[in-house]
């Protein structure tokens, strides 16, 4: 039987076939092995109960902050200073956990964090940037609305001055932390301003009178997350809560820029999880009277996975280097948003199929990944946003307004 | 009060082990990680300093070829520095030669005054290294300590016993050993991974420690591993159909066993 022939063609590692381990330095080894440490401890035996009862524990924030990991490869200000690399194979565990759990990092650290670190005065950093380090405060970030989503410089969330003052109204939708924030990070167009360039961010504290914030209900994804919709009436607040460096879509697009980083080397833990819970299944489920992994459908299947995990992996390194050297566009990081989460998801459908029946329930967590990355697919800039960005990118023209429009 | 915690690095346990059939020991060749028997050591006693205001918490391994994964775990944790012993000739030493090793090492480490040490180590588990460190620096040892606390130069320890704990004290310096799962080990923040690698990590030869190599090494230990062979496989148990007389069967069974 061909089974018990000698292994002509070599062997190689399953759970890491390019030796990609060999790329990272001790540090980031080191680093890597503890977030993994954490998430098999302290995320993995419950994730599937978060998952069936819609919540996250936020109570882990200050778990996540004790390690360093809100806001981590920002300096200063109680945050880690950690590599563009670290902080992506953080993501990468965390995600292999849950993408709820990476969300939950993704929008603390890039979201929230770091506009108040890259357009915040002084006094804005030191108030709150030591306590999101810690976990103590919990942020998050309001641009999408119910009639804004890709386009989000139509945005009709308004802040008008009024004296020394401020005061917004509006609707933002879809909000990672919502209704679990102590302060959000709003971003709403300057009322006085009729072109709608000028876009400002203001850090809200969420007992702001007029701030409310309503939970979506009934998501199929991303369930170990909360998502909200916030509601801003009259929302009063000193031009000491904007945010003084910048004014234009840069602002929210470049906050959108880290988080998406995070994102592509996320999603390929998402899809580690997947195929390494294939590959598991498919050595021990027997039909026919051998192992399932014995068929050549199942082979095709596992190989197309391990394939696209190890070359997500490469891409996401390769990343990480031009990011800690100071060289990744981002257009650079849309092609590893784009391709990264769209073969995240083929995996994760592709083991959803090898573990059969199983591959439904939560006992395992493939489906939870797979409906998981749903999410991941629409939020950061949806897979054909990010092929409009490659395709003006390589063509010098811009395709995003349907042609008559 | 400074504080000094045995470090034993370890083949990772979620890795298939191996032994060499020449040596007739565990291979060691590949990476080697803190054992986590260590961790709580190195937690307790980060909280003793932390505790008494002040103090360093020193790592003292031996491990084969300069590996230091393990150590850089504890440093991570927040240790202040390490001292490893690494010398080809130290392959093959036993546990006492180990102890002579560590002994040694820690005799260097300035002003000592705590010693921990897990109970026992994972891949060896003979349990009897922190014994004879004690016993060779001449300290009092006071083995399963689930708690311990500092005061005035004496320590008070908690040791876990199966009914229950016994209150022991002696005074400082001592050699305590601790049982595994009594903290709650901190994970490793990534400012402590990055300050890691800047904290003093002293490596000794075996020259260095002073300790005599006719009594370490292959030759050196007063024992010998003549075979190692599978464990044998289980046979399958007995199995009876309760007929109505499955609980005298189970007791003759058991009588039979000498258990009732
Ligand atoms: C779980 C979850 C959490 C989220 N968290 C946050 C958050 O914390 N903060 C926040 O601000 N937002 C958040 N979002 C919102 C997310 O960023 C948006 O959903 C996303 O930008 C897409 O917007 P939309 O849903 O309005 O879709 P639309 O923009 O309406 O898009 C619908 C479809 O049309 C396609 N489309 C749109 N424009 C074009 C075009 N020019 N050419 C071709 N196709 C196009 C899209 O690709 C998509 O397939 C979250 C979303 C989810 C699902
Ligand atoms: C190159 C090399 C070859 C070896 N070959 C042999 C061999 O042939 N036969 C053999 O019996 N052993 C061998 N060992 C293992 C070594 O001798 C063991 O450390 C020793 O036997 C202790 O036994 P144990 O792990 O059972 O200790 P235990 O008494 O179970 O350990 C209790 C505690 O003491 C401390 N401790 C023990 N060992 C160390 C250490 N090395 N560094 C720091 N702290 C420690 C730890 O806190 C540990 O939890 C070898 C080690 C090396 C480096």
């Amino acid at each position: 039987m061909s089974a018990s022939q000698p292994n002509q063609f070599g062997t190689g590692d399953p759970h890491d076939f390019l030796d990609l381990d060999g790329l990272l330095n001790d540090e980031e080894l080191l680093g890597r092995d503890t977030v993994r440490r954490f998430v098999t401890d302290r995320i993995v035996p419950d994730v599937g109960t978060w998952f069936e009862q819609g919540t996250f524990p936020v109570e882990m924030a200050t778990d996540l902050g004790a390690m360093g990991l809100l806001g981590m490869h920002l300096e200063g200000y109680g945050c880690s200073g950690a590599s563009a690399v670290a902080y992506g194979l953080a993501c990468t565990e965390l995600e292999a956990g849950d993408s709820g759990a990476r969300s939950f990092v993704s929008v603390q650290g890039s979201l929230a964090m770091f506009p108040i670190w890259a357009f915040g005065s002084e006094e804005q950093k030191q108030q709150w940037l030591p306590a999101m380090a810690a976990g103590e405060v919990i942020g998050c970030f309001g641009l999408t609305e119910p009639d804004s989503g890709s386009d989000p410089g139509s945005m009709r969330t308004t802040a008008r001055r009024d004296g020394d003052d401020w005061v917004i109204n509006g609707a933002k939708m879809w909000i990672t932390n919502g209704s679990v924030a102590n302060i959000a990070i709003v971003w709403a167009r300057d009322a006085a301003d009729e072109t709608g360039r000028t876009i400002h961010g203001f850090i809200v504290p969420t007992d702001t009178p007029g701030f409310a914030a309503h939970d979506i209900p009934r998501k199929m994804s991303l369930r170990a997350s909360v998502t909200s919709e916030l509601v801003l009436t009259d929302v009063r607040l000193p031009d000491a809560a904007r945010l003084p460096g910048v004014s234009t879509m840069r602002g929210p697009l470049s906050c959108l820029n880290e988080a998406r980083f995070g994102i592509l080397f996320g999603a390929m833990g998402a899809a580690r999880a997947c195929y390494e819970a294939a590959l598991d299944y498919a050595g021990s489920r027997t039909q026919f009277g051998t192992p399932i992994a014995a068929f050549q459908l199942t082979q095709r299947k596992l190989v197309e996975m391990m394939v696209r995990v190890n070359r997500g992996m490469l891409l996401a390194l390769h990343l990480g280097r031009l990011k800690d050297a100071g060289q990744l566009s981002s257009a650079q990081v849309s092609f590893g948003k784009l391709d990264n989460v769209r073969e995240a998801l083929w995996v994760a459908r592709e083991a959803r199929g090898v573990l059969g029946a199983n591959g439904i329930t939560l006992e395992y967590p493939v489906i939870r990944h797979m409906n998981n990355l749903e999410s991941v697919f629409t939020y950061e800039g949806t897979n054909e946003i990010h092929t409009l960005v490659l395709g003006q990118a390589i063509t010098g023209i811009n395709a995003f307004n349907a042609p008559g429009t | 009060m400074n504080i000094v915690v045995c470090a034993k690095q370890i083949p990772d346990p979620a890795e298939p082990g191996a032994l060499d059939p020449q040596t007739k020991t565990l291979k060691r060749d590949g990476k080697l990680i803190l054992d986590e028997s260590d961790m709580y050591g190195v937690e307790m006693a980060l909280q003793l300093a932390e505790a008494a205001g002040g103090g360093e918490v020193t790592l003292v391994s031996m491990a084969p070829d300069n590996k230091v994964d393990g150590l850089r775990s504890g440093l991570a944790m927040g240790a202040a520095k390490a001292v490893l012993v690494s010398d080809p000739a130290l392959a093959g030493t036993d546990a006492l030669g180990t102890a002579k090793v560590l002994a040694a090492a820690i005799g260097k480490v300035d002003g000592a005054q705590l010693v921990l040490t897990a109970t026992e180590s994972s891949d060896g588990y003979t349990g009897t290294v922190p014994e004879q460190i004690a016993a060779i620096l001449g300290m009092p040892s006071i083995t399963f300590a689930k708690s311990i606390e500092v005061r005035d130069g004496t320590v008070y320890v908690k040791r876990q016993t199966d009914a229950g704990y016994d209150e022991v004290e002696c005074p400082l310096p001592c050699v305590v050993s601790v049982t595994a799962g009594v903290v709650e080990p901190r994970y490793p923040s990534f400012k402590g991974i990055m300050a890691a690698k800047s904290k003093p990590l002293d490596q000794l030869t075996l020259a260095d420690t002073g300790v005599d190599a006719g009594s370490v090494g292959w030759g050196g230990g007063g024992q010998e591993i003549v075979g190692i062979e599978d464990a044998p496989a289980r046979e399958a148990g007995e199995i009876f159909e309760d007929d109505g007389s499955g609980v005298d069967k189970i007791v003759a069974y058991l009588e039979n066993l000498k258990i009732v």
